[in-house]
């Protein structure tokens, strides 16, 4: 989709996310990296409590005061960790946006969706009320509102929910950001309703050259729109792939076991009667310690003493052979890259003599 | 998940906010809420037409006159000093609605902005609001109003920011509730996401959200101020005699209960229709605006 050359839109260093309560500690997000350039769409995916969503309210700079932010967030350059709140507000809905996981809620009831469109433009580019309004227009009907001009005058509780989805996406992307968060932006619909949402989000990428994060725990979402995937376990990330290399290749034991939880119709029957479907045994572990080893180890089968002992950093895989000669020189930054955090990467099928990981990234 | 054109009934059985034009009807729906403006609505314009409405000058006195009946010269008969007692309860009217909507004006000027502060800010603004909320709270409002007005001095004016001044901690509580509610709601945090400064999230987000509450605490404190303003001036800390006023006329039939009993009746018939008629709109809103509630 994208070279390797530019700089990401977005880039997140070591990110730790810990919120402190007078009776514990919870360390939400541990050392998470990932970049995102220009007209990507980089899929987060994770079981619930992972650490997806505080990861995007830490990146809006929107967590409370009882949480402590450490690592680096650049935004084309500017560093959002640390920044003071006046300048964050200029950056939120004009450089970095979010849509909100629930549409049916995250629209004020008491203005009409015009003005809640033209409100963010009012606000960053200090245009008139009446150009806001023609603007905010042009928005409804480029996120596919049918009868844009009749629909701004309309309040949120006039429309349904994947329209309301569409004025949400309307508001984030009314002042062209670089960044677009989308927080489990089709959790809240239903299946049909999804995959418009998500034809206008694949379109914003095309047109407008937006970088999507997308958020989801929907795997289906992920292979239809997602160029590149970053798997976080218990607020790490454990692996991070093109999306067609993951899905076919998935070289972290959890995400083998994510992938092998979603039901393939047929694929039992076909095997040879009814196989039951496999989750991954056990539950995610409470994040109020951060133990020196893999926070994985107690689920996976793979697992031995090192893995108890030692925790395994999220480091560059040789790309399966069909890849090599393009594999040599990888680049600090390269959305080729196949990334896993394990020491016992699963093998590449149908090539089992190949587990053993590369240090490429001694270079960083 | 209904079209624009069919969503209105659905989003009306679900409670989501209303059109004003369908609003309006749910309060014609509303039998005691409709009696409540009707009769809110005669009160403000026999307030507002009072010299066309009163058929003498109510502070002048006619001796020849004092004391009457009523009957066909005087309908509502006449007080100690010959005055038309029909003039002066026009007059009342208009003075106890001024005060009741200056004093609520105030009370709201003043209280609104505290509690959005407050409940938005929290820790220590809250802190310092809402201590002196209960400061004033631990006051009945009655005695604090007369309190106020005794350290103010008797006046128009002083009464009516007494009586304001009383209904502050009703306001900054109800306003202070309301956005601790709102500040939480996912449209907010959405304005924030979207570089939402905390003046375009205070006005533009939790303000409007907060207004059916705030509309049915105002229409609820004119009658409270009301009863505050006569209170006042029956005691004498409120409109100064001649000018005319239900407290003082009040006041003045005390000495001839027994002689010229309607002096005391249209007054106090007065106090209570302006009372009634603002509770009953003001209940009646509550119900049409409360979402849970059972409007019908």
């Amino acid at each position: 989709m994208t070279t390797s050359t530019a700089p990401p839109a977005l880039s997140v260093r070591d990110l730790s996310v810990v919120f402190r309560t007078p009776t514990r500690v919870v360390h939400a997000v541990d050392g998470l990296s990932f970049d995102i350039a220009a007209g990507e769409v980089l899929a987060v995916v994770g079981e619930s409590g992972c650490g997806k969503s505080v990861t995007s309210t830490a990146v809006l700079g929107l967590l409370p005061p009882t949480a402590s932010v450490g690592g680096s967030i650049r935004l084309g350059g500017r560093e959002l960790v640390g920044a003071d709140e006046s300048e964050l507000r200029d950056v939120r809905g004009r450089e970095l946006a979010m849509i909100f996981q629930e549409p049916m809620t995250s629209l004020n009831p008491v203005l009409t969706i015009g003005r809640q469109v033209g409100e963010v433009l009012r606000r960053h580019q200090g245009i008139g009320r009446r150009e806001a309004r023609e603007r905010a227009v042009d928005l409804l009907d480029l996120v596919g509102i049918p009868a844009p001009a009749q629909r701004a005058r309309d309040y949120p509780h006039q429309l349904s929910g994947g329209m309301r989805q569409r004025v949400m996406i309307a508001i984030a992307i009314a002042c062209d950001p670089a960044v677009l968060i989308a927080d489990e932006p089709t959790t809240a619909l239903d299946v049909t309703v999804q995959a418009g949402i998500l034809e206008v989000l694949r379109s914003l990428r095309e047109r407008l050259g937006t970088a999507i994060v997308l958020i989801t725990h929907d795997l289906g979402v992920v292979a239809d729109t997602a160029d590149r995937v970053l798997v976080m376990y218990a607020g790490r990330g454990v692996e991070q792939a093109p999306v067609d290399e993951l899905f076919g290749a998935p070289r972290h034991p959890y995400t083998r076991g994510l992938l092998g939880a979603v039901p393939v119709p047929g694929r039992g029957r076909a095997a040879g009667g009814r196989r039951r479907l496999q989750e991954i045994p056990g539950l995610v572990p409470s994040l109020t310690e951060q133990p020196d080893r893999c926070t994985f180890q107690p689920r996976c089968s793979y697992a031995d003493e090192r893995c108890g002992e030692q925790r395994p950093a999220l480091r560059a895989l040789r790309a399966p052979r069909e890849r090599d000669e393009r594999s040599a020189g990888y680049e600090r930054y390269g959305p080729e890259r196949h990334e896993a955090a394990c020491w016992y990467p699963v093998p590449v099928h149908p090539e089992p003599t190949e587990p053993e990981p590369t240090e490429e990234e001694a270079a960083s | 998940m209904s079209a624009a054109a069919t969503a209105l009934p659905a989003a009306e059985e679900r409670g989501a906010p209303l059109a004003p034009l369908s609003r309006l009807r749910l309060l014609t729906r509303n039998k005691l809420a409709l009696t409540g403006a009707v009769a809110a609505a005669i009160l403000v314009l026999i307030a507002v037409f009072a010299p066309l409405i009163a058929p003498y000058d109510p502070a002048r006195p006619d001796f020849t006159a004092a004391l009457r009946e009523p009957g066909w010269a005087h309908w509502l008969g006449t007080d100690d000093l010959g005055r038309d007692q029909l003039s002066r309860v026009v007059y009342g009217v208009r003075a106890s609605l001024q005060i009741g909507l200056l004093a609520v004006a105030l009370a709201f000027a003043a209280g609104v902005p505290l509690g959005l502060i407050a409940g938005y800010y929290g820790r220590f603004a809250d802190s310092v609001v809402s201590r002196l909320t209960d400061t004033l709270l631990a006051f009945p409002f009655l005695v604090l109003a007369v309190g106020l007005a005794t350290i103010l001095g008797p006046s128009l004016l002083n009464a009516t920011i007494a009586v304001g001044v009383s209904q502050i901690p009703a306001v900054i509580r109800i306003t202070r509730a309301e956005t601790l509610r709102l500040k939480h709601l996912d449209y907010v945090a959405a304005a924030v996401a979207n570089g939402g400064g905390d003046g375009t999230v205070l006005f533009r987000h939790i303000l409007p959200g907060a207004l059916s509450a705030l509309t049915v605490q105002a229409t609820v404190g004119i009658p409270t101020a009301i009863i505050g303003e006569a209170l006042l001036s029956f005691l004498g800390l409120g409109v100064q005699p001649p000018s005319p006023s239900l407290g003082v006329m009040l006041s003045s039939a005390q000495a001839y209960i027994a002689a010229a009993p309607w002096m005391a009746v249209f007054p106090g018939l007065a106090i209570i229709a302006a009372t009634l008629a603002f509770n009953l709109l003001g209940d009646g809103l509550r119900d049409i605006l409360d979402p849970q509630g059972d409007s019908r």
